[in-house]
């Protein structure tokens, strides 16, 4: 039988406690356990980077971390991005320059932007490119995302 | 009152997406974020490890015995066929398996483990056969059948399968005499192409939830594109009636095609009917997505075609050999379409095409972006590069030269209508600085430009229609109800434009109704074919413009004035005459009072709007000719600057250019992000696309092996331009633009790389080691 384990994590600055079989990955006990269904599911198998999300202030595959290394971890998902509703001047850039279609990616595309403004807040556009390039999106080219990025940097 | 013809202002404008908030803060909700509850049974599926064989007996019963399983259920279950246009496909394989990874069970249990593992259970025997893995051995007589029973098959009136063959469809055309044209020639060139299956990858792989009830009601949860063509086919092949069939469609996470017509969403009502009060859920893994799911259709083709010495095209012979699969339900319709687009965007006289579409044992092809078009144009777009340099002439001037042209008559014997092809190749031209010859810019560097044009009409059947129903709310917005899918083209957006334009309100105050549930949305046929824009946008207008003659007109009776002097501004009605003004607000539900409390006039408006084209006739059989095969055709052009690395082969894109006719640009921001996001999927699957495929068997399935074009690979420098020729019978002029950006862009690379190194591929991927490899053996590397 599997065992459980229960673990105490914050994720979006809220104390949770879960109570996680041993093979659950952190992104279906983040879907399902906690319904933060913004984290999505492309591959269950860290290779197009929908399900994104900071774990301790880095960007992780969630379908690679096992929920139960969660215990004590802080978790920032795309739900905990803005905050009362004030989007940050990262999703509302990419509003404005067009960087959304059908929005499978953005989620996971937003956190490692976001990631990546945190720890370089002036990227080069090389330094986008490769910051983004675990980040699959089939619709937009990847254009308008990586000009959306630029447009966010804080001058 | 007819549809106003003066443009409103918010026509032309880019207003912000209506579905990106949810989108930016991870609010949308898609099919896998509807939750079930713990009465959830979750199915895997068996599949077939063998390409082509009978099946000779299947054993459950250990699976059966596995606790947690629910229901098991194998094609005995369900023998009908289902399909689009033709019926070849079963839910469930019955006796026969046709491709690796076709369905041969389906499993319901507690959860996907335990699923899964009764799908291990299950023993199957199978007897093998001798498969088909190539197109042109498979429409021979030597090829064993893959579908002995064709003949018997429902098949639409337009589709011509050759029973006792593999051949599924066989669109001829006739035009001229290429015969006797061949003599009048001055130059001729022949090549034959093979583009390869390439698989759609959406983000988010395909999903569906069905849920059966005792009343005989069946509901499906799933990421489609075609929620009304799922309703009826599932339906009627299931015995259900239509109504009784409710498909729930929440946003998609892309389809480009694969989430169409119906793939897998039959499977988890199949399982459904027999668990009774259970939403079953189906989610696809990714490999499943790419080793299972529907596929671009791969395509041997073998072009000649020549002009005179002035390089006037006068002949072509076009013989396309479709790997349709192991089914081609979908299928056969790429055929046609390639088949009465077979001649490109050329104006050529006498003209013999055979469009051809062949069962193999590979997985099944179906609609992807552009329709047969990307993988026609392959072709068409090189040999008339190779033949402009044949006869000595600038190909840019090859191009202008034989462009279609408004009034010129097509292939099928049609009519173009008026098209902006000539300034889209201009545009293009001087985009990629054309007839400038530029250094690389290092020593192991080759530099080339390359140049190709297309076209394509939306395929679909001639009476495709949409609806619309817009109701007025209290606060005097507008809720726009369309059955439409938004899988991330805009059409949400372009709805609500269209809408807002016509009543006189302002977008802010445009609501769209979803998810799209068949038991409230309007019928619409699908979201494919570049039509929504066109097609469900008239109805949106003329719903918009239903609703705005139902205010106006109650407004006119309380005011006691003439309906021509009033007007809607902002969400305010407002008196030319008069100078009177009165807010949409309340009077749109409540109606307004009459004068000293005599009554009341109007009441609730609702605006209701439906489009179908009616002018599209039958071709002849064996010609192809007939006065109207399409409603429209999209054209437009794209170009290249490209280095290749002499060291490995790899191609770097300078910069990218594309232009295309659209007839009327709604929202130009959004034609913009087509026309780079299709650009873009088309350079990822002409620089990296492939399914492999090793005795049936893929040998990519995972993003890993598959590779997709990233950040990365986006060319430094991108432009795109939109043509406007108005479309007769468009909303405001539009045509649609979501397929046609790459359908240019192998051909452009190809001839790129020709200009660089004289190396024509036989197609695509370009991959490093293949360039690489053919300048070595071309002795241009030093």
């Amino acid at each position: 039988m599997t065992s459980y384990h229960q673990i105490t994590l914050k994720v979006n600055g809220e104390t949770e406690v879960v109570n996680v079989p041993a093979n659950m990955t952190m992104m279906v006990m983040l879907r399902e356990e906690l319904g933060l269904t913004g984290v999505k599911n492309g591959c269950a198998a860290g290779e197009c980077g929908a399900c994104t999300v900071l774990m301790n202030g880095e960007p992780v595959n969630s379908c690679m971390v096992l929920a139960a290394e969660c215990d004590g971890a802080e978790v920032i998902t795309i739900e905990g991005l803005s905050h009362n509703g004030q989007l940050i001047k990262l999703q509302e850039m990419l509003i404005a320059k067009g960087g959304v279609q059908c929005g499978f990616c953005t989620p996971g595309m937003l956190i490692s932007a976001f990631a990546l403004l945190k720890r370089n807040p002036d990227p080069s556009e090389n330094e986008i490119r490769e910051a983004l390039i675990g980040n699959l999106c089939r619709c937009t080219g990847y254009v308008r995302i990586i000009d959306a990025v630029k447009a966010s940097v804080e001058k | 009152m007819a549809v106003t013809d003066k443009m409103p202002e918010l026509i032309g404008k880019s207003p912000l997406r209506v579905d990106v908030h949810g989108k930016v803060t991870g609010a949308a909700i898609y099919t896998d974020d509807i939750q079930f509850g713990k009465n959830l049974l979750y199915a895997r599926v068996k599949r077939s490890p063998h390409p082509h064989a009978l099946i000779k007996k299947i054993d459950t019963s250990k699976a059966e015995a596995l606790p947690g399983v629910k229901v098991i259920v194998t094609g005995k279950d369900y023998p009908q066929r289902i399909g689009l246009y033709l019926k070849d496909k079963n839910i469930f394989a019955t006796d026969r398996v046709r491709f690796v990874g076709e369905a041969v069970a389906g499993v319901a249990a507690v959860n996907e483990e335990i699923a899964e593992k009764a799908c291990e259970l299950i023993e199957v025997e199978y007897e093998l056969l001798e498969p088909v893995f190539d197109s042109i051995y498979g429409a021979s007589p030597d090829a064993p059948l893959i579908h002995p029973d064709m003949g018997d098959y429902e098949v639409a009136n337009f589709i011509f399968p050759k029973p006792g063959t593999n051949i599924s469809n066989h669109f001829k055309a006739r035009k001229g005499d290429v015969d006797r044209a061949w003599k009048d020639c001055a130059a001729i060139v022949e090549k034959s192409f093979h583009i390869p299956q390439v698989q759609h990858v959406p983000i988010e792989p395909h999903i569906a939830i069905a849920k059966a009830d005792d009343n005989g009601r069946v509901t499906l949860w799933a990421s489609s594109q075609s929620p009304f063509a799922q309703r009826n086919l599932i339906a009627k092949t299931l015995g259900i009636s239509e109504s009784d069939m409710r498909v729930i469609a929440p946003y998609v996470g892309g389809g480009f095609g694969c989430k169409a017509g119906v793939t897998m969403e039959a499977m988890p009502v199949a399982i459904a009917l027999k668990a009774k009060g259970h939403p079953v859920k189906m989610r696809f893994t990714r490999e499943e997505e790419f080793y299972t799911n529907f596929v671009r259709q791969g395509l041997k083709i073998k072009l000649k075609v020549g002009c005179d010495k002035d390089g006037n095209l006068l002949a072509m012979e076009n013989t396309m050999y479709w790997d349709g699969g192991a089914s081609t339900e979908y299928g056969v319709n790429i055929t046609r379409a390639g088949g009465y687009s077979s001649t490109g965007p050329f104006d050529i006289p006498n003209v013999k095409t055979d469009s051809m579409c062949v069962y193999t044992n590979h997985p099944i092809g179906g609609a992807y972006r552009g329709f047969g078009m990307s993988e026609l144009h392959t072709g068409i777009g090189q040999v008339m590069d190779e033949l402009a340099e044949k006869i000595g002439m600038d190909k840019v001037e090859f191009l202008k030269r034989n462009a279609i042209q408004g009034g010129d008559i097509n292939v099928t014997g049609m009519k173009m209508h008026p098209i902006g092809l000539q300034e889209c190749i201009d545009k293009v031209a001087k985009g990629i600085n054309w007839g400038v010859k530029e250094k690389a810019s290092s020593d192991n560097k080759l530099r080339g430009k390359g140049i190709a044009i297309s076209w394509k009409a939306p395929a679909m059947p001639p009476n495709a229609g949409s609806s619309a129903f817009i109701e007025m709310n209290e606060d005097g917005t507008a809720t726009v109800n369309v059955g439409g899918q938004e899988i991330g083209q805009g059409a949400f957006t372009v709805a609500a434009q269209i809408a807002a334009a016509t009543i006189g309100l302002p977008m802010e105050d445009i609501r769209i109704a979803g998810p799209l549930d068949t038991q409230y949305s309007p019928y619409e046929w699908q979201t494919v074919a570049s039509r929504l824009t066109w097609s469900m946008g008239n109805a949106v207008r003329f719903a918009a413009a239903d609703a705005r003659r139902k205010i106006l007109e109650m407004v006119a009776e309380a005011w006691d004035e003439d309906v021509d002097d009033l007007d809607i501004i902002n969400g305010i009605v407002v008196s030319y005459r008069s100078e009177k003004e009165m807010s949409l607000k309340n009077i749109v539900v409540y109606g307004i009072p009459k004068e000293d409390d005599q009554g009341w006039i109007g009441g609730p408006v609702v605006g209701q709007g439906s489009f179908m084209p009616s002018y599209v006739t039958g071709l002849d059989p064996e010609t192809g000719q007939g006065p109207r095969a399409v409603v429209h055709y999209t054209t437009g052009a794209q170009g290249f600057d490209i280095e290749i690395d002499k060291d490995t082969g790899k191609i770097e894109i300078l910069k990218a250019v594309t232009a295309f006719d659209v007839g009327r640009a709604l929202n130009p921001e959004l034609v913009k992000a087509q026309m780079e996001g299709g650009m873009m999927q088309g350079i990822s699957s002409a620089i990296f696309e492939e399914i492999i495929l090793e005795e049936g068997v893929m040998q990519n399935p995972s993003f890993v092996d598959y590779r997709i074009a990233t950040t990365v690979d986006v060319p430094r420098v991108m432009e795109t331009y939109f043509v406007e020729v108005p479309q007769d019978d468009g909303p405001f002029g539009a045509r649609g633009i979501g397929e046609h950006p790459m359908t240019p862009t192998i051909a452009a690379l190809g001839n790129a790389i020709y200009d660089a190194t004289g190396i024509r591929l036989e197609g695509p991927p370009f991959l490093p080691e293949k360039v690489y490899l053919a300048m070595k053996d071309a002795g241009i590397l030093d």
